[in-house]
């Protein structure tokens, strides 16, 4: 191992390494093999039946889609809430500031009977958006509006702390070559923030596929339209089908590294065209 | 690798620190329950205080001291257990001068079988329907005949499924087939995920099956059309409940009887119970788990507290919770309470569980079929 | 700034304060935005959350609370959350050390992985202890003859736990300690400072913020995880309850009020660490101006 590496004089490489990668195996790697070698109960054949019959299929497209659209809001708004944090004083600040981490802490079953209460047809928003012919609650519009919650933090904090040690002496040499703001804003500012938009969309996406807990309250369930996947992991569970359980959650591991592992590519190469440049 | 051995000091430090507090944590609860499992008095306190626990003594003598009993059981039937636990260990104290402490879980019939096929120790199981505990004898947790071992079926009390409408049945929904009109929003949970889901299933089947004869194409287009009228189907019992009542959606809810009674008592009188013309005799078994009272010494007491639930005070409880009583002098007592009704069988109508499972509700059951895409 | 700038005394201050600004316009349509997007997705939930807990009133408030089993259930997450929060600590100080001061091949991989767990549907992040350690799992049968339960006991929540809340510390430590570089440690290094030292003095000052911000994040999850726990637990009153799972039976017994009594404690102990974490950041800004 040590010659793959370009020598530092820092100490701690094996250590650090050596640790990570042990405590890496026990509590995660280990046992998401578990997931493999039960998995592998099932013949090729059975596997992709299992992964590939219609109520499945339709359940990683709601699961995929809602996941999707909950992203990208939250992008979208997460850069705004974190620009304004960083940038502006407003009475209040500190407020929205510690409330942004509160979907991380929040027990996800209590969300999601709280968000039904809320965007049910009997709801506070649910009651005004019910004349206009909007339904929330039991759609897959509730599905995303459960994942904008549970996503919120990732975007705003991975955004933060890369806008706070912007150097501002780019932006001023910007405005001194006579950008405006707006420009200054998007070939300046913009470009320096892709990576961490991209890695909290990834996280937020990644973690919204998964989501259970909240969703399972205001999905309202319904086969082929509003069933998520780890809804239908537990329905196999609870038939005992343990290995087609584990078949199912096995494609949305994959599906999650890949999104992980291209994500975290994308940034590091960006990471490295904006040094060199 | 090699070199690893030369940074041997502080690596292996950090280690060891690392190994030495996951074996503290997992050895200290391990112990824990391994006192528990003797019937010893351990604090309901988890904390990892294995150590102290460990000098608890074993109750070698059944009949003195404390013993812990931990009863499995699905959703509904919390409540019912609450009261009679407290009736059992207030008998069992005067029969035997013994304390018991009986530990309740609840959940979803299936996942609660589940858990007992998986390790979680329960003495006795109380679960929804017969299936699930066939699941724990085909996983060697019991014996295959278990259902035998009780009287009727090993199912102290009974139930059926019922409709709860709203206050003066807007909808005048008075039997099965008003619930395939284009009007009425039907609320059940899911019969994939829930054990009180697949009783309602049967008995809509079982109608229909009536209505038409037998005719499959017919029963399956009956169900199709009724399953279209619901607009969210909820991976529990309880779940429906709340959807029908806090969220006001629906027309009428599926529900056992017990929970639709529960329902009325707790939201008052805007909730109407109504009777259909046929309904199914749903049994919801109790048996004792042979391999985790042998391994515990706590055959006797389980199986008193099972034998208990077939005492008329067993009953009177059951009833008190509107469960079906078995016993024919309760039975009277309380039957203004329970409108007769013809009721189908599981064994006799279905084939049994095994056979009503693979059925309907396998993969690529009936109930599949309902849910094809592009219908 | 100004003088960091010397040379450019021509630009007037009014200039640049409009270029680097937005104008006010702008400022407030986006603080606003910021206020709306924050209060409907986030404020309103946790709203209606102590609306319902105080429905009943204040007394039954405190009735809900003090129920012995909100107490074991309590002790329980508590427990929980002091075994997995600090050895998901020391595992994200040395994951993020040997990522960002290190080059070696295998970096993305061992990220990725790193990050998997968030990415986890909690639903299996139980289920993996189920196939490992249940009766019938891998080492199931081993554990049922050495008398050690690790599912529906308290070492299968922490274990959970601990794999939910895995990537918390390292993922806000990689990203900061990057773009810090090495250059401090290895002047110190090269000042003939030792591995320990070096980190203790130069690296841990650097990171502190990062660091506890991971810390309590890792813990408002721990304490608040629910799909994964609800797994591994045997769902057992005061004995494997956390409180998340406690509040989901209050819930299902039809004690809303109560239910949502203890939902706002795990909230209250939300705001009370993001309080904490403010006030040190700000004792920390004003001891740097004394400085």
């Amino acid at each position: 191992m040590a010659s793959i590496r370009t020598k530092s004089v820092l100490p701690g490489y094996r250590l650090t390494l050596g640790f990570t990668i042990l405590y890496l195996s026990l509590i995660v790697l280990i046992p998401l093999a578990g997931l493999v070698v039960k998995t592998a109960g099932l013949t090729l054949p059975q596997l992709w039946d299992t992964v590939t019959s219609p109520r499945v299929v339709a359940s990683y497209r709601v699961s995929l889609l809602t996941a999707f659209y909950a992203a990208l809001v939250n992008v979208v708004f997460g850069l705004i809430v974190a620009w304004v944090l960083v940038r502006y004083r407003f009475p209040g600040k500190k407020i929205v500031d510690g409330l942004i981490d509160i979907p991380f802490a929040l027990p996800t079953a209590v969300a999601g009977i709280a968000l039904t209460s809320i965007y049910a047809p009997n709801g506070w928003i649910g009651k005004l958006v019910e004349p206009l012919g909007l339904k929330i609650a039991y759609t897959p519009l509730g599905i995303t509006v459960a994942l904008i919650f549970i996503g919120v933090p990732f975007v705003v904090r991975t955004v933060q702390p890369v806008l706070q040690d912007l150097e501002s002496d780019m932006e001023e040499a910007a405005v001194l070559l006579g950008a405006y703001r707006w420009r200054t804003f998007r070939k300046v500012i913009l470009p320096e923030l892709v990576p961490p938009l991209l890695t909290g969309f990834a996280l937020a996406f990644a973690r919204g596929i998964g989501e259970y807990g909240s969703v399972v309250f205001i999905s309202g369930n319904m086969p082929l339209k509003t069933e998520i996947t780890p809804l239908l992991i537990i329905t196999k569970l609870e038939q005992y089908e343990y290995s087609q359980a584990t078949a199912i959650a096995l494609v949305l591991l994959v599906l999650s590294f890949g999104l992980l592992l291209i994500i975290n590519s994308l940034q590091r190469w960006s990471n490295r065209r904006l040094r060199s440049s | 690798m090699n070199q690893w051995k030369k940074r041997k000091s502080s690596s292996s430090f950090i280690l060891l620190i690392v190994a030495a507090l996951m074996i503290t944590v997992l050895s200290a609860c391990g112990s824990n329950n391994k006192n528990s499992s003797n019937g010893g008095n351990s604090s309901a306190s988890p904390s990892a205080s294995g150590a102290a626990a460990e000098s608890a003594s074993p109750s070698s003598t059944p009949k003195k001291g404390s013993v812990e009993l931990l009863n499995v059981s699905y959703d509904p039937t919390r409540e019912l257990y609450v009261a009679f636990n407290e009736s059992f260990a207030k008998y069992w104290k005067e029969q035997t001068g013994q304390t018991v402490k009986i530990n309740q879980s609840h959940g979803g019939s299936g996942s609660q079988g589940r858990k007992v096929l998986d390790g979680l120790e329960a003495d006795v199981v109380t679960l929804a329907l017969a299936y699930d505990i066939d699941a724990l004898a085909d996983g060697g947790l019991l014996k295959e005949d278990w259902q035998k071992q009780f009287e009727n079926n090993s199912s102290p009390y009974t139930s059926t499924i019922v409709f709860l409408v709203r206050k003066g049945n807007p909808k005048n929904i008075k039997d099965w087939n008003d619930l395939i009109r284009d009007d009425v929003k039907v609320i059940t949970p899911n019969p994939k995920t829930s054990g009180g889901a697949r009783w309602n299933y049967l008995a809509a089947w079982g109608y229909a099956s009536q209505q038409f004869g037998g005719d499959e194409a017919k029963i399956k287009d009956f169900l199709k059309k009724l399953f279209a009228n619901v607009p969210v189907l909820d991976s529990g019992a309880r779940g429906s409940t709340t959807t029908f009542v806090e969220r006001k959606i629906g027309d009428v809810l599926l529900a056992w009887e017990n929970e639709a009674y529960l329902a009325k008592k707790e939201y008052g009188d805007d909730y109407e119970i109504v009777t259909p013309s046929l309904s199914i005799l749903a049994e919801p078994p109790v048996a004792i788990v042979d391999k985790v009272v042998d391994k515990r010494g706590t055959r006797e007491v389980a199986e008193a507290y099972l034998k208990y639930l077939y005492t008329p005070e067993g009953q009177e409880i059951a009833a008190q919770n509107f469960y079906r009583p078995r016993l024919p002098e309760v039975a009277e007592k309380y039957k203004d309470q329970f409108p007769q009704l013809n009721l189908l069988t599981i064994d006799g109508d279905f084939g049994g569980w095994r056979e009503a499972q693979k059925k309907h509700f396998a993969d690529g059951g009936t109930f599949d079929e309902i849910y094809t895409p592009g219908s | 700034m100004a003088g960091a700038l010397p040379s450019v005394a021509p630009v007037s201050r009014e200039t640049k304060s409009k270029h680097l600004t937005e104008s006010t316009r702008v400022k407030w349509t986006l603080i606003g935005i910021s206020i709306l997007f924050v209060g409907v997705v986030v404020l309103l939930p946790l709203i209606t959350v102590l609306l319902e807990a105080f429905r009943k009133g204040w007394s039954a408030y405190v009735e809900a609370l003090k129920d012995p089993d909100a107490i074991a259930a309590l002790k329980l997450t508590l427990t929980t959350a002091l075994v997995a929060v600090p050895l998901n600590t020391i595992f994200g100080v040395a994951a993020a050390w040997a990522i960002t001061k290190f080059r070696f091949r295998g970096k993305n991989l061992l990220i990725t992985l790193i990050d998997l767990p968030y990415a986890v549907s909690p639903v299996i992040s139980g289920l993996v202890y189920i196939l490992l350690f249940g009766a019938q799992g891998f080492l199931g049968p081993w554990l049922i003859d050495h008398n050690v339960k690790i599912v529906f006991a308290t070492p299968g929540i922490i274990l959970a736990t601990m794999f939910v809340t895995f990537p918390f510390v390292a993922r806000e430590l990689i990203p900061l300690m990057e773009s810090q570089g090495i250059q401090d440690e290895e002047a110190a290094v090269s000042l003939g400072s030792r591995g320990w030292r070096t980190f203790f003095k130069v690296t841990l000052p650097n990171i502190k913020w990062g660091l506890l911000y991971g810390i309590i994040l890792c813990n408002a999850r721990a304490m608040g995880e629910f799909g994964a726990v609800s797994v591994v637990s045997g769902h057992i009153r005061g004995e494997t309850n956390t409180l998340p799972l406690h509040i989901e039976i209050l819930y299902n017994e039809y004690q809303y009020t109560a239910a949502f009594a203890v939902a706002s404690l795990l909230m209250l102990m939300a705001i009370v660490t993001l309080i904490i974490k403010s006030f040190i950041e700000s004792r920390m800004v004003s001891s740097k101006h004394g400085e």
